[in-house]
């Protein structure tokens, strides 16, 4: 299309949609001459323009109506019917201007009728006019007249004439302050901010794992230039909302009009912005309900004084801020909501039956106007009554991740509320892991987190195979975000549980990691993979990689409506609640007696089979030669004679490059249960005994047997001779994340001291012993490992002291957190290697500093 | 002089052993696809979703499209950017070749016997030394939802 025209085509529609918004209130407000020329103005340049670009048509129409306000301007009094005939020659204008946007030209046809009579409603006045002293005005041009009287308008003209103009002034200049970009333009520079952030996130990144380096401190000023940027383009999408309201006043009037109505429209907040995107979408179910509140919620005049109301109903529009969302509310004063009816026509198209009713609150029946196909007006008007509307509104907005909600009283009114995000382009995400695969969801929907199984005191567990979630009084639906997606079997006890909030329904989606939230840029979804129902749109991530944006929706519907049902009846009491521990995988063994032994799998770094006849004896040791290295062996109760054929079962533990292989007479089983240990078996190498699958079971204590095993564990292992940091503070509020981490750390050559509370441990600095080194868990009730951290720094003896933290999950989020809590290092929980070399990192490190 | 005028660039490559052709003008750029990222439940020509430069590109299996057989000599496909609809899509493919200047006049209409499969989504074909290059018609190449429908 021509540039020029183009230009011209958006200008034009807003002047217009000004113009409407301006003939409204000066039908109201005849005297304001200010509004007068304001419309004088905007018509006049449209004609111009017209001219320029040779639209004939155009420039006829607008030359007529010109004229007319001419008049208008010159104290012809205005009247109703001068300003029914002004608008719909504006609206004749805007069908011109529509064709002209599809074909590019001016359709043909002649607008004589409406010429006609803008010209004869000029000339009439224009008589009468220059006669007229303060006489009524002439019955001819004005027949339904008059709430204006001429002489006034004159002199309030003149009066007002002069401290008008150099507002206009004003108004141009600022104007001349403006320039038109296009949307695209904009759009394009906001993917350019967008990569420039994930560029400035990788340096960032960069530059925090080489400490000292030069950059730090131009990266710093790039990141916060970066930060303004992004912030400055926000800023260039965002529009008030004033601009979706234009058209509202013309609306409410040619409805006062139809309906034989009086109606005021009140507008509030108009200059609140968001972004454009947002505002095109809120604009069609904002009229929507303006037009409802017009149709449904204002009486007749007649009911309205039988009522003691004034004659005059308002519609009251409102906008704000309230924290990262815009609220609309559009109030009436008019009858309210009739809920008897709402209730009977419920019951009348099968939405609900009467018991289903019998329980719900007035609130709740009055929601059901959003129902689809629903509609209570006794008659189908043209406006409303359809019984299509208010569902569209509702799933529209909704659909932008808004909602609405409506409050009713009888005989006093009626309000909706609207809750929509200010912008579509960012969100606030929460990025979980699944199958290997990262998805965020949007924050907006979840309510909680849960933690299931690992130790937590929340369990997944199964109701005619529904898998559910205890969570308070509630039994919690739940699916596996793996599953939903089909990326193979869940691991069915442990997870994450990402607690959604899906329309009026509450559902856990069971996740294999939680690692963080960020605000993503959304971006639209390619068009070959819009039919995926559990997707709303992609984002690129700080690291640059591309992840799918769940939809909570979509991932509703992929719970079976019957389950919903089953679960909602199932309602339970506090005292049913079951304390769960810990999950564990054990490796169940017998070896001497015939009493099951039992090991912690991750333990066990692999299970072998050798041959008896390799087994070499050397200093009264039993030695295997294992992947080229001579391997210890060792029987767990006491010396017995091994065998000499067939093969020989051994755990192999691994350890900083050296091995053990613990003889074993038979491996039963692999059991994931929760251990309940009953800590110190008296013997040594027995950490305790647990009920493992009903039969009592011995807890081998591996850290026993690796000193045995070398006589140089203790030398070889002990960083004292420098003198370094030795004694260490274990803090883990599961017992057996104590009993199993302590003998390790002391077979590494540390004092441990291990308590089970951030309480414990903060009591332990303050009693005075000398602690050199804490090793923590992040995960424990009250305290967690990272206000421990921070709880620790505030305490003067314990300044310095290198903190190690144990997580079941370690993402880059939680190391960063970490890392601003005072953590010094990050190893996973079960880690073993990791962990001593961390202790013996983080000592020698306090060394050097000390 | 006169057939110059008339002829087309093609950017051709392989995939599945099969020489195609796309008019040059079709294609925006051609780039190693890296931290692709799998869309569950899409269908198997869509081989996931990666980011290009700050946009997002859907990438296309292009072997998976046409059904044929991936020719498993494990190296990393290319990908020829193209654009449709405002959207960016990456041709996943085996290998990209030279871009061929050929004369409209020697396009041919699709051989009769031509694989099923390939005249689906050729827009006619040449006859070079030894080998038939398919010209891609990029928009039923696109055109994934509608066929899985018919």
């Amino acid at each position: 299309m021509d540039e020029l025209l183009r230009d011209f085509l958006t200008e034009t529609g807003e002047s217009l949609d000004r113009v409407d918004v301006e003939l409204v209130r000066f039908e109201q407000d005849p005297n304001n001459a200010a509004i007068l020329i304001n419309i004088f103005r905007l018509v006049h340049t449209i004609k111009g323009t017209c001219g320029f670009l040779g639209l004939a048509r155009l420039e006829r129409l607008t030359h007529a109506a010109e004229t007319l306000m001419g008049k208008f301007r010159d104290g012809m009094p205005v009247t109703g019917e001068a300003v029914s005939l002004i608008l719909s020659t504006i609206d004749r204008i805007k069908g011109i201007l529509d064709e002209l946007e599809t074909n590019q030209q001016e359709s043909p046809g002649d607008d004589a009728d409406l010429i006609g009579r803008l010209s004869q409603m000029a000339q009439h006045a224009a008589a009468p006019i220059p006669e007229q002293v303060p006489a009524a005005a002439p019955p001819a041009a004005a027949p339904a007249a008059v709430e204006a009287d001429a002489a006034p308008a004159e002199t309030d003209k003149a009066a007002s004439d002069a401290p008008e103009r150099p507002a206009g002034e004003a108004a141009d200049r600022l104007a001349s302050h403006s320039i038109r970009v296009s949307v695209d333009t904009l759009d394009r520079l906001m993917t350019t901010v967008s990569e420039l952030v994930l560029t400035r996130n990788q340096l960032l990144e960069i530059v925090r794992r080489h400490d000292d380096s030069d950059f730090k401190v131009p990266l710093q000023r790039l990141s916060n230039v970066t930060a303004e940027l992004q912030e400055g383009v926000m800023k260039t999408r965002m529009q008030p909302i004033g601009n979706a309201w234009q058209k509202l006043p013309r609306i409410v009037r040619d409805l006062c009009a139809e309906l034989d109505k009086d109606i005021e429209l009140e507008m509030h907040g108009a200059e609140t912005e968001l972004d454009r995107q947002v505002l095109e979408l809120v604009r069609d179910p904002l009229t929507h309900l303006v037009r409802n509140c017009a149709d449904h919620g204002i009486e007749s005049p007649q009911a309205r004084i039988a009522a003691g109301k004034p004659r005059s109903g308002t519609i009251r529009l409102s906008a704000c801020h309230e924290g990262g969302h815009i609220i609309i509310r559009i109030a009436d004063d008019g009858r309210g909501l009739d809920v008897s009816r709402i209730r009977a026509k419920a019951i009348e198209t099968g939405l609900a039956g009467e018991a289903d009713l019998a329980g719900k609150t007035e609130a709740d029946i009055c929601n059901f106007i959003f129902a689809p196909g629903f509609s209570t007006a006794a008659e189908v008007t043209s406006i409303s009554g359809r019984g299509v509307g208010m569902d569209v509104v509702r799933s529209n907005i909704e659909q932008i991740g808004g909602t609405v909600d409506l409050s009713s009283a009888p005989g006093a009114g009626t309000t909706f509320t609207i809750k929509i995000p200010l912008t579509l382009a960012i969100v606030s995400a929460l990025v979980v892991e699944a199958a290997g695969e990262r998805f965020a969801i949007p924050q907006v929907a979840v309510l909680e987190l849960v933690r299931a199984g690992g130790g937590g005191e929340h369990r997944i567990e199964r109701i005619k195979n529904t898998p559910v979630l205890r969570l308070r009084n509630r039994l919690l639906p739940l699916l596996y975000l793996r599953e939903v997606f089909a990326l193979g079997e869940a691991d069915r006890d442990t997870g994450f549980v990402v607690v959604m909030q899906v329309g009026s329904q509450v559902l856990g989606a069971v996740v294999d990691g939680v690692l963080h939230t960020e605000e993503i840029v959304i971006k639209p979804m390619s068009s070959k993979l819009r039919h995926i129902a559990v997707f709303s749109g992609t984002t690129i991530l700080g690291d640059g990689s591309v992840i799918m944006i769940v939809d909570p929706n979509g991932v509703g519907q992929a719970l079976g409506r019957a389950v919903q049902g089953q679960m909602e009846a199932i309602e339970l009491t506090q005292s049913e609640e079951i304390a769960v521990d810990e999950k564990v995988a054990l490796l169940v063994f017998r070896a001497g007696s015939q009493r099951p032994k039992a090991v912690p799998l991750p333990l066990v770094t692999r299970l072998e089979e050798i041959d008896c006849r390799r087994i070499e004896i050397s200093d009264g040791r039993h030695l295997v030669q294992y992947r080229g290295q001579l391997m210890p062996l060792l029987r767990i109760d006491g010396d017995g004679a091994l065998k000499s054929e067939g093969t020989q079962p051994i755990l192999v533990f691994s350890d900083h490059g050296r091995s053990i292989g613990l003889l074993v007479d038979e491996i039963v089983d692999i059991v994931e249960d929760r251990l309940d240990i009953e800590v110190g078996g008296g013997r040594p190498g027995v950490l305790g005994f647990a009920v493992v699958k009903g039969a009592t079971t011995e807890i081998v204590d591996v850290g026993h047997f690796l000193p045995q095993a070398f006589e140089d564990w203790f030398h070889h292992r002990n960083p004292a001779k420098a003198g370094a940091a030795r004694r260490v503070l274990l803090v883990d509020d599961s017992p057996f994340f104590r009993d199993m981490l302590a003998p390790l750390i002391k077979a590494a050559g540390y004092q441990v001291t291990a308590v089970g509370s951030g309480e414990d441990a903060l009591a332990a600095f303050k009693s005075g012993n000398p602690i050199d080194l804490v090793v923590t868990d992040i995960e424990m009730p009250d305290m967690d490992g990272f206000a421990l951290a921070q709880a620790i720094q505030s305490v003067p003896a314990a300044a310095g002291v290198p903190i190690i933290a144990l997580a079941a999950m370690v993402s880059d989020e939680t190391i960063e957190r970490g890392r601003t809590a005072g953590f010094n290092d990050f190893v996973a929980k079960f880690d073993r290697p990791g962990l001593i070399a961390a202790i013996k990192e983080q000592s020698a490190e306090a060394t050097r500093a000390a | 002089m006169e057939a110059n005028r008339n002829e087309t660039e093609y950017v051709t490559f392989t995939t599945a052993r099969q020489l195609f052709g796309l008019p040059i003008e079709c294609v925006q750029d051609v780039f190693k696809p890296s931290r692709l990222t799998r869309v569950p439940l899409a269908g198997p020509e869509i081989a996931g979703v990666l980011n290009l430069r700050g946009r997002i590109v859907t990438a296309i299996n292009l072997n998976n499209r046409l059904d044929l057989k991936t020719a498993a000599d494990g190296k990393p496909p290319m990908a020829i950017g193209i654009e449709s609809g405002g959207e960016s899509f990456g041709l996943l493919v085996d290998a990209v070749g030279e871009v061929l200047k050929l004369a409209d006049g020697e396009r041919e209409p699709n051989p009769v016997n031509l694989d099923r499969r390939l005249a689906r989504i050729s827009a006619g074909v040449f006859r070079l030394d030894g080998q038939l290059l398919v010209v891609l018609d990029v928009e039923r190449v696109l055109d994934i939802g509608l066929e899985a429908a018919a």
